[in-house]
């Protein structure tokens, strides 16, 4: 129960900081409008949703099948293609391919798979620098912070609060809170060393079996710099990301940017599909793609919970999550916060570890209302609060029943048995309407900011019955 | 966005589940929605074998218990009528989780059609009965909180709006954020008490700014919250449920 203890102390910690509160907030509502506003006709959202649904889902149901397609086609195509197993295998990968290259330093456009595998800190402990080259991963990078949205990774930091940062690292700029300086600033610095990295890192959006293509969706151009000016490129994707056509990309494209920050299309869209050609004067010499499973096939095998894979990272949910727009993304404690990491996390590392999180929602379904795939949160939420209690020990999950606090379960019991009894439930709501004012006005933490609820004089079985209502 | 494609006619009797949160704290609310429906000429009937949905455990994890008791209800209500819930809530836990809880199970099919009985009470006064409310009440300004499983799970938003509009001398104000939870959540508010707290605060804030004099919700798990957290601050905002607001006002001997 380590993981309760964190997640609440992180949790309380960020809702007494009222800078945190307002960053969020402000950061939330201004997502939640663009979202709305990009999507004026709601038949329109409904089909595409629909649409985006079934080409995740479909592509979940073959992916044995489509992962050997996008290997044999990247093989084709001159993509050098590596699995991982696991997170250390992967950074493993990584730093083989850095030192064949005798590379000391790698720039990285945004990839929350890198995150997963903790790859800066691996290869810093190998002697290689790593310069993260999206503004939002730069500003948290100078921090010695992790993201704490997946789409606006320095989403908690106001404005001021970077330009205090950037006159801590850079005292020779001059200090400017404005953020076209601010950016110009961060993207002098930066641009000298593309020319430098001989390694450039990036994530995957969409990786397309049918042609062997990487799709990867960015705002910046620093994507494109990572994956065209160093003479490498690897791009690092969980096995999930695959897709089975090169017609599945349009309506994925279509309401990614516009579910996650109301943008019709991003600046940038690339599509990789092999390193450099003798007559193509610029790209990479060689193009790596590697897989990682880390936990993901065993969430495959669950018939309900493969939904999960379904993500494409949006962060829709977490922008309409009341509980994320609280606490914000650091609280989590994972790689990926909000609703889709409640649901993905605590399968990738156990629920015995993390299965806490399963229940910090309330289950107000604004998160499967928003999510471009459809994905029922709220549902698989419910479905991991039983695999977390649950005993019998059936199924793939993993750490199952792992946080059953057989004090709980005993309640839950006592329960059951009293409501499944009219007899037991009528005689237990006779003595709380009977003593009702000899109940406690202190009632744990619900009293700490809500008065006491007091039962009534009557039950409504009493006035049922009083009324007439309880024959026919 | 209603879930339900079409309505049935106004039947001659309906069964009546009263949720366990109104058969001990709201009595009342379940009294008159039982008469809001009897003076539209049904007849209604409150088996007095009823106790709870079975959401607590149900959304705790705890499905066997859940089941236990969701079974019991299902032999509270053995002829074909249609069953009214004053709860978006629970009626969403008996329309759309029902199913789910008793897949796999032999009582998978009677779940099933169990399932499709059920009507939330606005949904059930506005597109069955189509009740035609004659407001007697003085002039008021009301807060209407949607609860997020009526809004979301059973999708009646709307028809919580419209009864209200109804009333001729209420004023309906609008909340900032009124879609967004109130951090209730059933074992939530007690598991995760800060987060909660930190959710009904600002959710009663928005709602003293909104100007209203009163504030109505079709579900007593938010009003637990929500009242019992602006009865903790003292502020001047009393709480009903919809039904006890609807006839209290449409009912000449109250009125």
């Amino acid at each position: 129960m380590q993981q309760k203890v964190e997640f609440h102390d992180r949790a309380g910690k960020a809702l007494h900081n009222p800078q945190i509160r307002s960053n969020f907030r402000y950061a939330m509502d201004g997502l939640m409008l663009k979202r709305l506003r990009s999507f004026p006709d709601l038949d329109e959202l409904n089909r595409l949703r629909l649409r985006s649904a079934e080409i995740r889902a479909n592509a979940l149901a073959r992916l044995p099948e489509l992962l050997e397609q996008l290997e044999a086609r990247c093989r084709e195509n001159g993509i050098q293609v590596h699995w991982a197993e696991t997170a250390e295998q992967a950074n493993e990968i990584v730093l083989g391919i850095m030192n064949r290259h005798g590379a000391k330093l790698l720039i990285k456009g945004k990839s929350m798979v890198s995150e997963e595998m903790e790859l800066n800190h691996y290869l810093e402990q190998h002697g290689i620098e790593c310069l993260e080259s999206d503004l939002g991963e730069y500003i948290l990078q100078l921090a010695g912070e992790p993201p704490s949205h997946i789409v606006a990774p320095a989403i908690h930091k106001s404005r001021q609060q970077v330009a205090q940062l950037f006159k801590e690292k850079f005292p020779d700029i001059p200090y400017s809170d404005d953020v076209d300086t601010l950016t110009r600033n961060a993207r002098d610095i930066l641009r000298r060393k593309f020319y430098e990295a001989p390694v450039g890192l990036s994530g995957v959006n969409f990786a397309v079996a049918e042609t062997g293509t990487i799709c990867l969706v960015e705002n910046e151009g620093n994507g494109r710099m990572c994956t065209t000016i160093p003479p490498v490129h690897i791009a690092v994707t969980g096995i999930e990301k695959v897709v089975e056509k090169l017609s599945d990309v349009p309506p994925l494209l279509s309401i990614l940017p516009r579910s996650a920050t109301g943008q019709h299309i991003t600046t940038y869209f690339n599509m990789i599909s092999s390193p450099r050609k003798p007559d193509e004067k610029d790209g990479p010499d060689e193009v790596h793609l590697l897989l990682l499973d880390n936990g993901r096939s065993h969430i495959y095998k669950d018939a309900e919970l493969i939904a999960t894979l379904r993500c494409i990272r949006c962060g829709a949910c977490m922008n309409h999550c009341p509980v994320y727009a609280r606490i914000g993304g650091h609280a989590y404690g994972t790689t990926i916060p909000g609703p889709i990491g409640s649901i993905l996390e605590p399968q990738k590392a156990g629920l015995d570890q993390l299965g806490e999180l399963a229940t910090a929602s309330t289950l107000c379904g604004a998160c499967g209302e928003v999510c471009p795939v459809r994905i029922p949160i709220p549902e698989l939420l419910n479905r991991l609060r039983f695999e977390r209690v649950r005993q019998d020990h059936t199924g793939a999950t993993r750490g199952q029943g792992g946080q059953r606090d057989p004090w709980e379960a005993r309640i839950w019991k006592a329960w059951s048995w009293v409501h499944a009894n009219p007899m037991l439930y009528r005689l237990s709501m006779r003595m709380a309407t009977g003593l009702r004012w000899l109940l406690p006005n202190r009632l744990g933490p619900w009293t700490s900011v809500r008065t006491a609820p007091r039962p009534a004089a009557k039950s409504l079985h009493t006035l049922a019955r009083e009324k007439g209502f309880d024959h026919e | 966005m209603n879930l339900r494609k079409s309505y049935p006619e106004q039947p001659e009797r309906i069964y009546f589940f009263g949720t366990c949160l109104i058969d001990i704290l709201y009595p009342e609310a379940g009294l008159a929605g039982m008469q809001l429906i009897r003076r539209e000429g049904v007849d209604v009937i409150y088996p007095l074998n009823q106790t709870c949905c079975g959401q607590p455990a149900w959304n705790s994890g705890y499905r066997d218990e859940a089941r236990e008791v969701a079974a019991a209800q299902m032999a509270c209500f053995p002829e074909d009528y249609p069953i009214v819930v004053p709860s978006g809530s629970c009626a969403g836990m008996l329309r759309q989780h029902y199913p789910a809880l008793f897949a796999g199970t032999p009582q998978q099919d009677a779940a099933q059609a169990f399932s499709e009985r059920v009507f939330e009470l606005t949904e059930f006064l506005s597109r069955v009965l189509k009740i035609k409310l004659n407001d007697l009440g003085k002039p008021v300004k009301v807060a209407l909180h949607v609860s997020c499983s009526a809004r979301r799970e059973m999708g009646v938003a709307n028809e919580h709006q419209s009864l209200l509009q109804q009333l001729s001398n209420v004023e309906l104000v609008e909340q900032e954020r009124k879609e967004e939870c109130c951090g209730f959540g059933g074992t939530f508010a007690v598991k995760h008490a800060q987060i909660s707290a930190a959710m009904v605060e600002e959710k009663a804030t928005a709602l003293v700014a909104s100007g209203a004099d009163a504030l109505v919700s079709g579900d007593c798990g938010c009003l637990l919250n929500i009242a019992g957290h602006l009865e903790y601050r003292k502020a001047q905002l009393p709480g009903s449920h919809i039904a006890s607001f609807l006839w209290e006002r449409t009912n000449a001997a109250e009125g």
